[in-house]
């Protein structure tokens, strides 16, 4: 196709031109209950999964239908929720931070329409466009990172893991019945886009192998200064290459023994890749938060230290979860997060009753908050 | 007859959860037929190629993905990011697939004429692929090649009044709960707030000057919704100083079931009758409440905010009057000394504009970083270095027991000479009249 312009004169790039002007204001985007009723919310209450009612100081009520989906998302799925949102809530939509989309209207005989609508559109592979659910103490929406779908630095892919996790937690997705809420979030590699280290349950990429080292190229894509520096246990330290040609390069010598695969180099040099089909996969923490309800928020620890990239569709990771999932479900008390119940009962305990085998790898020896892990007193259970 | 046979992709399209593969099959057809006479500026079948180069992805167990280049709009250096693949010849529509973050509205609200202008422009000029959101809360543009760049950013900026995001050494775009637009629990305004700071620091947000990326995440109140606790370089997370509001009548509605706990949370299972004793006065982590008769009772000065009773009675317990925000920083994720939450530093600051207050707290603490902080050095790192006295120094903050859970258990105390009498400097010789050699 011709290219279009857009006005824009490349010979003369600061023509006309508009920058720093920022995001357009949120107000401009409210509903008109929000607007009218902002600040002065006085309650709210979970109708059935997925619906809830807001009621303010005024007696306005808002009821929000909340629809789980895939953060990949087309522009024809973006036209679809905008004509649903055209048709039942006069063009307004929002999202949530956990990639779930909200529809409001301002009374309660249009909920009824907008569930049956939502719920009656599937893909022509048979899953579900909106499923409603993902409030109170189901499990929501999955946070996630690009995996292989965009990402240069993945040890797994993102979009595929979760959709297998979701299909398998679906189900609670749209119940209720969970102790407390149950955060699950996933990340492709320890960049953590995600942030998932404080999540109830969180599945993260991680490089079991070292880099390979291009030295060919080393030099010419790198700066070495910068690359040796990346490398937070120091393994890293330039070298002399003689290639098959018999020229001589510069570039690096990796200590293997003291790399922790974290691909920090690889962030500031491509010349060291460590993507890996055996090596890559995934580690499993458990019990992070990050609400300051009851007790202060707490990092996930690691539950298991690797399964397989199995894709299209993780059974081992899947299984894991699942069973994590059931058993915390089985167990703790009402109100009590994963991270609460495990600490409650002992994580001796936890791996026990969740049938995870202990390693040696899920005992910190990473610096000197590793000390504070190791267990300085007689009290444990057998 | 799709271009690539993707039989691994095709299994995630079974099961109930939406499948990304459906739509982005359906996205393909879409653009093939195209139906409404769309002028495309990058390759008509490039969702067809996104679907090859990530089925090989899936084969291969590895990304496909190359480091990105330095591509971006005149006078940014932030807001695109550059993205090649590395099978070019096999799958040319994704060959250059430049990222593009356009700064989302605070709390996500939309109208669908915004959204639509904004996908008409995608549809156009680039994938047609997005992510709603990503992590950070931009709006993801995904894929792109680098003449449309330029072009995109006319676009929006002229067409839409609408900015990129922050990419880079950056300030990132900062991102909020709902807060007040519709939740009871908001403490501030998180979107005035995060639309000011984020109109404020533009500069920032555009043009890398920092040691490294910086987040500002806005959270109304201690739930923490959007979990800047556990991943903005600044946390400004909701409180409130003065008494819980009771409403007893309310309170003798849940007691007596007539109102469901934590606003139906528990719906999904039986857990027997509501018992306000072991549910909400038991789990008070400070156990300041009590019931007196049919009243309960509440030792605020006691009280630390965790919100728990206030979840369970959201009808009965409101949120105090004399509200604002704590200031907590140096959250970050584990690259590359561990994971680090953020740490209180401002307990409480009122936040009513123009947020002076909190705006000088930003600015002593970025003077600081960017002249101490090392080079891809978190402000939560540089704490760890330098210590939390040197944070408090920088900001001009009084020390206060809230900044700690406890005090330090080693005596190894870096005392300043100015608060030693007399100073360091001392004649030996003098000393040496009254201890021998």
């Amino acid at each position: 196709m011709a290219f279009v312009s857009s006005g824009y004169d490349p010979n003369e790039p600061m023509k006309d031109r508009i920058s720093d002007i920022g995001p357009r204001k949120y107000d401009e985007f409210y509903p008109p209950v929000i607007a009218k009723n902002k600040g002065k919310w006085l309650y709210h209450e979970i109708l059935e999964p997925g619906v809830l009612v807001h009621v303010a100081e005024s007696g306005d009520e808002v009821y929000t239908v909340r629809v789980g989906g895939a953060r990949l998302m087309s522009v024809s799925m973006v036209e679809e929720i905008c004509q649903i949102a055209d048709k039942h809530c006069d063009g307004h939509v929002r999202w949530t931070t956990r990639n779930n989309i909200e529809f409001m209207v301002d009374s309660k005989d249009k909920v009824e329409p907008l569930k049956q609508d939502l719920s009656s559109r599937k893909f022509d592979g048979g899953s579900f466009k909106f499923p409603i659910g993902g409030t109170g103490n189901s499990i929501t929406n999955i946070v996630h990172t690009q995996g292989w779908l965009h990402c240069h630095t993945p040890a797994t892919d993102a979009s595929g893991p979760v959709k297998a996790t979701m299909d398998v937690l679906f189900d609670d997705f749209q119940t209720m019945r969970m102790p407390a809420k149950l955060r699950v979030s996933l990340a492709c590699c320890l960049n953590m886009c995600g942030a998932v280290h404080c999540s109830d349950i969180a599945i993260l990429g991680y490089h079991r192998k070292p880099p390979m080292i291009d030295h060919e190229y080393l030099d010419k894509m790198c700066e070495i200064p910068l690359a040796i520096a990346a490398c937070p246990t120091a393994a890293i330290k330039p070298a002399k290459h003689e290639l098959p040609s018999g020229e001589k390069v510069n570039t690096v010598a990796i200590k293997n023994s003291r790399c922790m695969f974290c691909g920090n180099c690889y962030t500031m040099c491509p010349s060291l890749p460590l993507a890996d089909d055996v090596g890559d996969g995934i580690v499993i923490m458990a019990g992070g938060k990050v609400s300051n309800r009851i007790t202060a928020p707490k990092f996930s620890k690691v539950v298991v230290a690797f399964l397989p990239n199995n894709a299209p569709r993780w059974p081992e990771t899947t299984e894991v979860i699942k069973k994590m999932v059931e058993t915390y479900a089985k167990n703790a008390r009402k109100y009590e997060r994963l991270g609460e119940w495990a600490e409650r009962i002992g994580w001796e305990r936890f791996f026990d009753v969740c049938e995870l085998e202990f390693t040696h790898h899920l005992i910190d020896d990473f610096r000197d908050p590793a000390y504070y892990t190791w267990r300085q007193t007689t009290q444990f259970k057998f | 007859m799709a271009k690539h046979e993707t039989p691994l992709l095709d299994q995630l399209e079974s099961g109930p959860w939406p499948s990304f593969v459906s739509d982005l099959k359906q996205e393909a057809e879409r653009r093939a037929k195209n139906e409404a006479g769309v002028e495309y500026q990058i390759p008509v079948d490039v969702c067809e190629d996104i679907l090859g180069i990530l089925e090989l992805s899936f084969k291969h167990g590895r990304t496909h993905w190359k480091h990105g280049g330095i591509v971006g709009v005149f006078g940014y250096g932030g807001g695109v990011i550059g993205r090649y693949c590395d099978q070019p010849e096999e799958y040319p529509g994704v060959a250059h697939f430049h990222t593009i973050r356009v700064n989302q509205p605070a709390g996500k609200f939309y109208k669908t004429d915004y959204l639509r202008s904004l996908m008409k422009i995608w549809d156009m000029r680039g994938s047609g692929v997005t992510n709603m959101h990503g992590s950070t809360g931009d709006i993801i543009l995904l894929g792109t090649t680098t003449p449309q760049l330029e072009e995109i950013f006319y676009e929006i900026t002229h067409n839409m009044d609408q900015d990129l995001g922050g990419s880079g050494s950056n300030l990132r775009t900062p991102s909020d709960c709902i807060g007040q637009a519709r939740c009871e629990y908001a403490c501030y305004d998180t979107q005035a707030l995060c639309y000011d700071l984020t109109q404020e620091y533009q500069d920032e947000l555009h043009r890398p000057a920092f040691p490294y990326k910086f987040k500002f995440k806005f959270d109304g109140c201690p739930n923490g919704c959007v979990a800047s606790i556990a991943r903005a370089d600044m946390s400004f997370i909701g409180n409130w100083k003065d008494d819980i509001k009771i409403d007893q009548e309310a309170v003798q509605a849940y007691i007596g079931g007539e109102f469901s706990p934590n606003a139906g949370s528990h719906a999904g299972r039986d857990w027997g009758p509501f018992d306000i004793q072991t549910e909400v006065i038991d789990l008070c982590p400070t156990e300041c409440m009590w019931m007196e008769g049919k009243d309960l009772k509440i030792n605020n000065k006691e009280c630390n905010r965790c919100m728990h009773c206030i979840n369970v009675m959201p009808r009965a317990l409101r949120i105090g009057d004399d509200r604002g925000l704590s200031i907590l920083v140096g959250a970050k994720a584990p690259i590359l000394d561990g994971a680090q939450m953020s740490s209180l530093l401002v307990p409480f600051v009122k936040c009513e504009e123009p947020y002076d207050e909190i705006k000088e707290v930003i600015e002593n603490i970025w003077d600081w970083w960017m002249e101490e902080g090392k080079n891809r050095e978190r402000l939560g790192e540089l704490i760890k270095r330098q210590g939390f006295q040197k944070l408090l120094a920088a900001t001009n903050i009084k020390a206060a027991p809230q900044h700690v859970q406890e005090p330090r258990s080693n005596p190894y105390i870096f005392w300043n000479e100015d608060e030693v009498e007399g100073g360091w400097n001392r004649d030996v010789n003098e000393f040496r009249k009254y201890h021998q050699r």
